[in-house]
């Protein structure tokens, strides 16, 4: 682990501290990775409702007339379909191999002003990758700026959150429905509230300034607390995602994968005018095909969970690799996801991965492995 | 804080031995335990196997990692707790009872003077 004092703490940091956090690095910044437990967090966002410190996060807004045109150039899913208060999910790519510098989640929150939320480790990357965009000429006029450090936020999630944030937020809070984003107005702060998540179940995640967050965290636990709502860390955040088959930047997601491999087609627009980096690359890809895919897999007896790195085999061959993987609270094995040679890909394929030398079978399984009731 | 029985004897790895006769049954601590958090899978060693002391005899795995266990002393594996299969969460709850994690005939009795007992095992992780 680095040194400590290099690493960056949220302004929830004596919260988590008071709560008993264990603390980890996680993209150079000190994050619970629990409080109670891993286990006992999953089961309460699946069961009632967990809060997560995402405030490591990075936000960014881009705004004006040329905004949309701009964005559109720069992202893979469609900005115009936007209405103002909607988000998508969308990814940026590379130029030569279009793989994945991020993926993120762009609200329109006026007019003509986008709020783009992206993930941590990539905040300085994806910035001086916009700012460079932004010296093309469909850059002009556009305004740009990050203001992560400005901005702390949560994710409230499970089946009670809802219902926890409207007791906390008040008859006045503008609910937003599924993707979309509103704003509310706390202690004359305002709070960005938007329904969405990386847990597999409905929520909200919050954004808000440095200055209110430690008084706004713990009123929420405590406004919480009847309904069950729990802190959770980074290390629940992981296995719940997981259950979802949401992918993670770093692992399911790099330079070198192309969101077609990694079965994000349906967020990427190849039918829009607009030109974005990797489009080409992608439509090429789109035509002849994948030599690879990322599967969601499932330990098919007990065992050790699979983690990455390990080999996932058809027969003596290797075919593959695990991106991630983890013991599933919720289903009771080990779950994963990995590349594999697309004529391993289909679901009912057995495959075994490779486990400290020995190994085990495993199935490739249709994703999600969890999906929340309706 | 931990518990951290007084008649074991315990390596600086964080296992601890039980010892009668020339029988010894291996298990981790509490502390250990706690570091752990969630353990959801033990993988163990076979009836009959040789061990050295020192040598990784078993692996314990949490929710986030694998993590080896040594064999505080030398010998036999003679038998292994079958109940960690289905209840692995056992090493949480009870780790000096029923998550035993496997006995063995002692081949070096002398290797037991290198051990700690509670009060040198409560000094080292600083409790």
């Amino acid at each position: 682990m680095s040194d400590p004092a290099t690493l960056q703490k949220t302004a929830l940091f004596d919260a988590h501290q008071k709560l008993g956090a264990r603390l980890v690095e996680f993209g150079g910044w000190l994050m619970p990775v629990q409080y109670t437990g891993i286990v006992d967090e999953h089961k309460a966002v699946r069961e009632a409702a967990g809060v997560f410190d995402i405030s490591h996060m990075g936000e960014f807004f881009v705004s004006g007339p040329f905004a949309k045109s701009f964005l559109n150039g720069l992202l893979t899913n469609d900005v115009e379909k936007l209405e103002v208060g909607q988000g998508q999910y969308t990814l940026m790519l590379n130029e030569d191999e279009g793989g994945v510098i991020d993926d993120l989640i762009i609200y329109r929150r006026r007019e003509e002003e986008y709020f783009l939320v992206v993930n941590a480790a990539k905040i300085d990357e994806d910035r001086a990758w916009i700012e460079n965009e932004l010296e093309n000429p469909n850059g002009r006029g556009v305004l740009f700026s990050d203001r992560s450090s400005e901005y702390s936020a949560l994710a409230l999630q499970g089946p009670k959150a809802l219902e926890i944030a409207r007791a906390f937020l008040g008859a006045g809070w503008a609910e937003p429905k599924r993707n979309e984003i509103t704003s509310y107005s706390w202690n004359c702060q305002e709070i960005l509230t938007a329904r969405t998540g990386y847990t597999g179940e409905d929520g909200i995640e919050l954004f808000f300034s440095n200055e209110i967050a430690e008084r706004f965290f713990l009123a929420l636990l405590e406004a919480g607390k009847p309904f069950g709502l729990k802190p959770c860390g980074l290390g629940a955040r992981d296995t719940l995602r997981l259950e979802a088959c949401l992918p993670l930047n770093g692992n399911d997601l790099s330079s070198k994968r192309t969101p077609l491999e990694a079965g994000l087609g349906f967020f990427v627009s190849l039918t829009k005018e607009a030109d974005f980096p990797g489009k080409a690359i992608l439509q090429k890809q789109k035509s002849t095909g994948m030599n690879e895919k990322l599967v969601a897999f499932r330990l098919k007896d007990k065992g050790p969970p699979p983690r990455p790195h390990y080999c996932l085999y058809a027969g003596a061959e290797c075919v593959g690799e695990v991106t991630s993987g983890a013991p599933s609270p919720t289903l009771g094995y080990g779950i994963g996801m990995g590349y594999v040679k697309s004529a391993y890909a289909l679901p009912g394929t057995t495959l075994d991965v490779e486990v400290r030398g020995n190994r085990m079978p495993v199935e490739v399984v249709k994703k999600p492995f969890y999906k929340r009731a309706a | 804080m931990s518990t951290i029985p007084e008649q074991l004897h315990y390596a600086a790895s964080h296992e601890w031995i039980k010892v009668e006769g020339d029988t010894g049954t291996v298990g981790i601590t509490d502390h250990a335990q706690q570091e752990l958090s969630d353990v959801v899978f033990v993988d163990l060693p076979k009836v009959g196997a040789k061990i050295a002391a020192g040598a990784v005899v078993a692996v314990v795995e949490s929710v986030k990692a694998a993590s080896d266990i040594y064999s505080p002393v030398s010998g036999e594996v003679t038998e292994v707790n079958a109940d960690l299969v289905k209840k692995p969460e056992s090493v949480n709850s009870d780790p000096f009872g029923a998550a035993w994690l496997y006995k063995l005939k002692l081949s070096a009795p002398a290797e037991l003077e290198a051990l700690k007992d509670a009060a040198g095992y409560k000094a080292m992780i600083g409790e």
